[in-house]
């Protein structure tokens, strides 16, 4: 809880830089509109305004920048626009029993989070045997260490069409799939570096124990490397949450799917509604929040009965 | 007892060598070691850093292999000896597992071994005991102090009753006081348990205290230069330290260690 004042201190300098930044984002759609509707502004004709810098835009015109506050389809909303709008299209949605519809952002969160989960899943799967594969042959060490940091400097934009395709190609149905791959492919990696080192945390002291009482190397595993990853394996989790809910909206952007979080941003692009975008993007943001605290408690109720709480 | 089970010794070291390869060339821990430690003996090895009286221990332990000569742990070679579970071993740190309560801790070689649940509650308060632990079973290690937190890896090493102690350094972290506490302790176990123990320390009135026979190791090439078999009787009580006998045996340490110290050439 002490962390909360620093944390409220840095959304106030946000919403407050986002607050300056509203009326110059905005003045060119501000004047135009006034021009519509008759007020006089300097210079005139869109076209020429076009070519003046937005400062000067303001400097010239004070009168109209409060405007650019109130858009109907502003270049950038207020938050408390987007605030409006995420609440009609969650809250209030849900209050008039359409929290499922097609235009609830709750639908295309809970489409988003399925797939999150999903690849979350497969991809701390993935990471955990990797590491051990890593920590327990040092031709994997040295074979797929290389590969896996490859991996990650591939753009996953341009990975993500292809992954749909091939699973098309293999015949398996709809995106669920496919973008339960690209979240995978995002969130398996942190979990590979943290659950190695986890992995190899024990003291040569601690290994040489159990050397002594003449232990297999199963039970060193799970008596020994496992319990002391799971400080690691926890933080990885927290970082590999996210990406995979990264991954999982880069699989919705570009492969025309029209349901979750990514595909509302895209079509909120494609029909100019940028109060639709910055809604999805908060909802995306307030989702990776909701996972990362979950883990995060409970990463301290189990570092805390395992006795390891900082 | 029969005499001959008696003159069978324990750890028989003869001829011992180990050097290391480094960057830097050969590294002679170990050079031309020969030792004898009976059953029921109380051997401290005391040196100055780098005379190999740790990896001599750890050679026992069959953790470092020799590169010549010969070393038999009752009567085996000491890989046999350690897959047999001979003797139990007790580092610097108590490296007890914080996820484990102490009694766990103490449990870990049981299950390990393959103990029935029965007989490992049964070996668990038993240590516990033994290192004046008992009611502490519940307890976490962070909820100990340092020299508890000691105890109960001496503990977890008495638990699967090897007839071997190995203990290196265990109390060089803590204070003075509790030290000689823990020496006082030692001391009766090992009256108790007839273990026989091999116990490394830098402090010569632990090694004096302590021990039925003292190895004076020196370094580069690590090898020994005085073994002492003490006179002092098997009942120490503290005070003992403030008599003739000790203080005579103390000097001849030094003097051991003063001769084979390079420091001042």
């Amino acid at each position: 809880m002490r962390s909360f004042l620093p944390v409220l201190t840095v959304l106030a300098v946000i919403v407050g830089l986002w607050y300056l930044a509203v009326g110059p984002m905005n003045i060119r759609v501000s004047l135009d509109q006034a021009e519509r509707a008759g007020q006089v502004v300097t210079p005139e004709g869109s076209r020429v305004r076009q070519e003046t810098s937005v400062w000067i835009l303001m400097a010239k015109n004070p009168g109209q920048i409060a405007l650019g506050y109130d858009l109907e389809r502003p270049r950038l909303p207020t938050p408390v626009q987007v605030g409006q709008e995420l609440w009609k299209t969650t809250g209030e949605m849900a209050m008039r029993g359409r929290a499922m519809s097609k235009r609830s952002l709750i639908y295309h969160g809970w489409i988003t989070l399925q797939s999150t989960l999903w690849g979350f899943v497969l991809g701390t799967a993935l990471g955990i045997l990797g590491a051990v594969a890593i920590v327990y042959s040092r031709v994997m060490d040295m074979s797929l260490m290389p590969w896996a940091i490859i991996s990650q400097t591939i753009p996953i934009v341009a990975l993500a069409p292809m992954i749909i395709v091939l699973s098309s190609q293999l015949g398996i149905e709809g995106r669920g799939v496919p973008k339960a791959i690209i979240s995978a492919y995002l969130c398996y990696f942190p979990v590979l570096v943290g659950m190695v080192k986890g992995l190899r945390s024990p003291a040569i002291s601690q290994l040489d124990l159990l050397q002594t009482y003449n232990a297999t190397g199963l039970q060193a595993f799970l008596k020994l490397r496992l319990p002391s990853s799971v400080p690691y394996l926890f933080t990885s989790l927290k970082v590999g949450i996210a990406a995979a809910l990264v991954g999982t909206i880069v699989g919705e952007l570009p492969t025309g799917a029209i349901s979750g979080l990514g595909a509302r941003i895209l079509i909120g692009d494609q029909f100019g509604t940028p109060l639709s975008i910055w809604a999805a993007l908060l909802a995306a943001a307030i989702l990776a929040g909701i996972l990362v605290t979950v883990l995060d408690v409970l990463q301290r109720v189990t570092l805390k009965r395992m006795g390891m709480s900082a | 007892m029969t005499t001959e089970h008696n003159t069978q010794p324990v750890i028989e070291a003869a001829n011992l060598d180990l050097t290391f390869q480094t960057n830097d060339g050969p590294v002679h821990a170990l050079k031309d070691v020969n030792l004898t430690i009976d059953k029921g003996d109380f051997v401290s090895f005391i040196g100055p850093s780098g005379c190999g009286k740790t990896t001599f221990l750890r050679c026992i332990a069959a953790l470092e292999t020799p590169t010549g000569g010969t070393l038999s742990v009752n009567g085996m070679t000491p890989d046999e000896a350690r897959r047999k579970r001979a003797y139990g071993y007790v580092f610097q740190a108590a490296g007890l597992y914080p996820w484990r309560t102490i009694a766990k801790n103490i449990k870990l070689p049981l299950e390990i071994m393959g103990y029935s649940k029965a007989e490992q509650d049964e070996r668990v308060s038993k240590v516990l005991e033994l290192v004046d632990l008992a009611g502490f079973g519940g307890k976490f290690p962070w909820q100990l102090s340092g020299g508890m937190q000691q105890r109960a890896s001496i503990a977890r090493a008495l638990a699967f009753d090897a007839d071997i102690l190995l203990m290196d350094e265990p109390f060089g972290a803590l204070d003075e006081i509790v030290r000689d506490h823990l020496n006082e302790q030692l001391l009766h176990l090992w009256d108790r348990t007839n273990k026989t123990i091999g116990f490394v320390t830098h402090s010569i009135p632990e090694a004096v205290y302590l021990s039925t026979k003292i190895v004076v190791m020196s370094p580069r090439p690590g090898r020994i230069t005085d073994v002492i078999e003490s006179p002092l009787p098997r009942e120490r009580p503290l005070d003992i330290r403030d008599s003739k006998e000790f203080i005579e045996i103390a000097h001849r340490v030094r003097d051991g260690l003063r001769a084979g110290h390079s420091y001042d050439d």
